[in-house]
C-alpha cells in the first residue's frame, strides 16, 4: 500500500513540475494590448533595441482585459486599458505608479493630453492614443444626411446596422440618442436605453467589434457604430465609406499605457513606455491603427490628408460635444445586467 | 495487468477533471460576503429570470435540430459505408475525416466568408437570377455551422457499429423472406442502436454547450447558453453565476442522456 501511494504521489509531482509555468524569464516583457493596436514592427524594434524578447497578446474590449487582470491567472507587464477602466483599475489597486523620471519622452505629450481627470498627476498612466465614436457609413446605401444616432434605429436599414459588442459602447449611443449622459447611472436611463436596444435588434445584422472593418469595406452593412480609428482604415479601403458625427453627442476615449500591479518587471516597462512615446515610434503607431496621437509634433509628420481629417482630427466643436466614459463604480453592475438581457433576449 | 500504468491518467483526471468540477460546485453554490465566503442559493434563484429560461431553451432547441439533422444525414451515409458491396469505403471515409484536420475555428470562419452577403452562395444565387438570401447571422446559419462541425461525430460511431453486425444475421432475415425495407427496420436500426446513441451524445452534448459557432455565424444574436456561460467569466467576471448555469447545462445534459440510455435499453428488450 505504501509503495503505491509512493508511485502516485511521484507521479503527481512529476506531472505537477511540468505543468507549472516555467521560470519567470527576467528579459520577457509581456505587452497586453488590443487586437491590432500596434505596428508589430515597433516590437521587433524594441527586442533589437533593448537586446529583450516581447510576449505580445491581445484583447477585445476593457472588460475582457480587466477580468483577466483582476483573476491574477496571467502576468502581464504592460497593459492599454481606456480612461474608465483605467480609473476602476487604480482605485482597485490592480495598476502600480510610473515614474515619469525614467519616462523623458513624457515631455513630447501634449498638455491637454496630461493630468486628466481620470488620473490627475499621471500617476499610473501614459496616455497612447486617442478617437472618437461615430457612424461609418456606405453612401451607396445611405441616400441621406447622417447627423443622428436615430438612423440606426430606422427600419429602411433592416439587417443593415452593425453595432459594437461592448456593453459600454453600445449602451452609451441608446443613452445618448435618448438625450442623457454616457456616464448615467439612474437605473431608469439604464432600462429605457436597454428597452431601445432590445427594440433596436431585428435591425440590427450582427454585434462585432474587430470584424465591423472589413464588413463595412466589403460592402456587407449599411450602418455600423466604429471606433475613428477603424472608419480612418475602412474609408482608406473603400471610397463608398464616410464617417459621421452624430448630433446628440458622441464619445471620446483615451487610451493609456499602464503597468499591473502585478509586474516585476517595472523598469523595463518604463523603458517601454518611454519607448512608445518616442516621436518616430509613435508616429509608426499613429500610422498604422489610424487612431490618433496626443503628440503634436507625431501629428505634424502625419500625412496631410490625415492629419486634416475630421475622422482622426475632429474640430473643438465637435470634441466639445463629445463626452468622456467615467468609472461608474458598482452601478456597473446594472451595466452588466442589461447588457445581458440585450445578447440573451 | 500493472495498474500504476493508469496511474497518470488517474492524477490528469484528478486535477483536470475532478478538481475543476469540484471548483465548479464550490463557485456556484458559494457567495462572498464581507463576513468570508458562505454557502448560497442566490446564483441559482438567479438563473430562474425567465431570460435565461429563454436561452435555455434556445440552446437545447438550436442542439436538437442540429442533432436530427446530423442523424438524418448521417445514418444513411453510415448505412452505405458499412455495407460490403461498396467499394470506395475507405476514400469516403477519409473525406468524412480529412475537415477535422482542420482547425475548428478556421473551419466556422471559412463559413463567415461562404454566406456573406456577397459571398459565394449569393453571388451564386445572383447568377442563376435568384435573389440574395440574407444567410448569415441567422438561427440557420448557427445550426448549419452546428451541423456542419459535428456531423463527423454522427457518422462515426454508428459506422464503426455497423461493421461489426455480422453478415450471417443479414443473410438469415433475407433468406427468412425479409425484403431489404424489413432487414433495414428489423435488424440493422435495432442492432445499430448503440451507435446512434453515442453519435446523438457526441452531437449534442458540444452543440448544446457551443459559443464559438453562435458567436460568428450569429453576429451575437443568438446568445446561446455557453455565450451567457463565456461572458459571465470574461466580461463581468460573475465565476459564480457563471458556474451555477455550467452545473445547471450539466445537470440538464446528465438528465437527457439518463432518457437517451433508458431508451437503449427499452429497444434492446424489444429486440429480444
Amino acid at each position: 500500500m505504501m509503495k503505491k501511494i509512493g508511485v502516485f504521489l511521484m507521479l503527481f509531482i512529476l506531472v505537477a513540475i511540468i505543468l507549472l509555468p516555467g521560470c519567470d524569464d527576467e528579459n520577457t516583457l509581456y505587452v497586453y494590448n488590443w487586437g491590432d493596436y500596434m505596428d508589430k514592427s515597433v516590437i521587433k524594434q524594441f527586442e533589437e533595441e533593448y537586446g529583450v524578447k516581447v510576449k505580445y497578446q491581445t484583447y477585445t474590449t476593457n472588460e475582457d482585459m480587466y477580468v483577466k487582470i483582476n483573476s491574477g491567472s496571467a502576468k502581464y507587464d504592460i497593459i492599454f486599458p481606456s480612461e474608465y477602466m483605467l480609473h476602476r483599475m487604480a482605485q482597485e489597486g490592480l495598476l502600480q505608479s510610473i515614474n515619469l523620471n525614467n519616462i523623458p519622452n513624457f515631455a513630447l505629450i501634449d498638455d491637454i493630453f496630461k493630468n486628466a481627470e481620470y488620473d490627475p498627476g499621471n500617476v499610473y498612466s501614459v496616455p497612447y492614443l486617442w478617437g472618437t465614436v461615430g457612424i461609418l457609413y456606405n453612401k451607396s446605401m445611405v441616400n441621406e444626411t447622417v447627423d443622428s444616432w436615430d438612423i440606426l434605429w430606422d427600419k429602411k436599414y433592416e439587417k443593415k446596422i452593425l453595432m459594437v459588442d461592448s456593453q459600454r459602447d453600445s449602451i452609451g449611443v441608446a443613452l445618448k440618442r435618448l438625450g442623457y449622459s454616457m456616464n448615467s447611472t439612474l437605473e431608469k436611463e439604464i432600462d429605457e436605453a436597454k428597452e431601445s436596444l432590445i427594440e433596436q435588434k431585428p435591425l440590427v445584422l450582427a454585434y462585432v467589434v474587430d470584424e465591423a472593418r472589413d464588413k463595412m469595406i466589403n460592402n456587407e452593412a449599411a450602418l455600423a457604430v466604429v471606433w475613428s480609428g477603424e472608419a480612418i482604415l475602412a474609408m482608406a479601403e473603400n471610397d463608398d465609406l464616410a464617417y459621421a458625427y452624430p448630433k446628440e453627442g458622441s464619445n471620446i476615449w483615451y487610451d493609456c499605457v499602464a503597468i499591473p500591479a502585478t509586474s516585476t518587471k517595472k523598469d523595463l516597462a518604463e523603458k517601454f513606455i518611454n519607448f512608445l512615446c518616442r516621436t518616430d515610434i509613435a508616429y509608426l503607431n499613429a500610422e498604422y491603427t489610424g487612431y490618433s496621437s496626443p503628440q503634436m509634433e507625431v501629428v505634424e509628420q502625419l500625412d496631410e490628408e490625415l492629419r486634416n481629417n475630421p475622422t482622426a482630427y475632429p474640430s473643438n466643436e465637435i470634441i466639445s460635444n463629445c463626452e468622456v466614459f467615467k468609472y461608474i463604480g458598482d452601478f456597473v453592475e446594472y451595466y452588466n445586467k442589461a447588457w445581458i438581457e440585450i445578447t440573451a433576449n | 495487468m500493472r495498474r500504476w500504468l493508469s496511474y497518470p491518467y488517474l492524477v490528469w483526471m484528478i486535477m483536470f477533471i475532478t478538481v475543476p468540477l469540484l471548483l465548479i460546485v464550490f463557485y456556484a453554490f458559494t457567495k462572498q460576503t464581507d463576513g468570508g465566503i458562505v454557502f448560497s442559493l442566490d446564483h441559482f434563484r438567479q438563473i430562474l429570470d425567465p431570460l435565461y429560461l429563454k436561452v435555455f431553451l434556445r440552446s437545447f432547441k438550436i442542439a436538437f435540430i442540429s442533432m436530427l439533422i446530423c442523424l438524418l444525414i448521417g445514418y444513411p451515409v453510415a448505412l452505405f459505408l458499412s455495407s460490403k458491396d461498396f467499394s470506395q469505403k475507405s476514400t469516403y471515409l477519409m473525406l468524412i475525416v480529412i475537415p477535422m484536420w482542420m482547425n475548428f475555428l478556421l473551419r466556422t470562419y471559412a463559413w463567415l466568408t461562404l454566406l456573406e452577403n456577397n459571398g459565394i452562395f449569393n453571388k451564386l444565387l445572383e447568377f442563376l437570377g435568384f435573389g440574395k438570401v440574407q444567410f448569415l447571422y441567422s438561427e440557420g446559419a448557427v445550426i448549419l455551422g452546428t451541423v456542419y462541425n459535428f456531423l463527423p461525430f454522427m457518422i462515426l460511431p454508428i459506422y464503426s457499429v455497423m461493421v461489426k453486425i455480422d453478415e450471417s444475421v443479414i443473410s438469415a432475415a433475407q433468406d427468412l423472406g425479409a425484403n431489404s425495407f424489413q432487414v433495414l427496420l428489423k435488424v440493422m436500426i435495432p442492432l445499430s442502436l448503440p451507435g446512434v446513441i453515442s453519435g446523438i451524445t457526441m452531437v449534442f452534448m458540444p452543440a448544446v454547450s457551443t459559443f464559438v459557432i453562435s458567436r460568428l455565424l450569429g453576429g451575437g444574436q443568438f446568445a446561446l447558453i455557453g455565450n451567457i456561460i463565456e461572458q459571465q467569466f470574461l466580461l463581468t467576471g460573475n465565476w459564480g453565476f457563471g458556474s451555477a448555469l455550467s452545473f445547471v447545462l450539466m445537470v440538464l445534459v446528465i438528465i437527457s442522456m439518463f432518457f437517451m440510455n433508458a431508451n437503449e435499453r427499452n429497444g434492446k428488450e424489444s429486440m429480444l
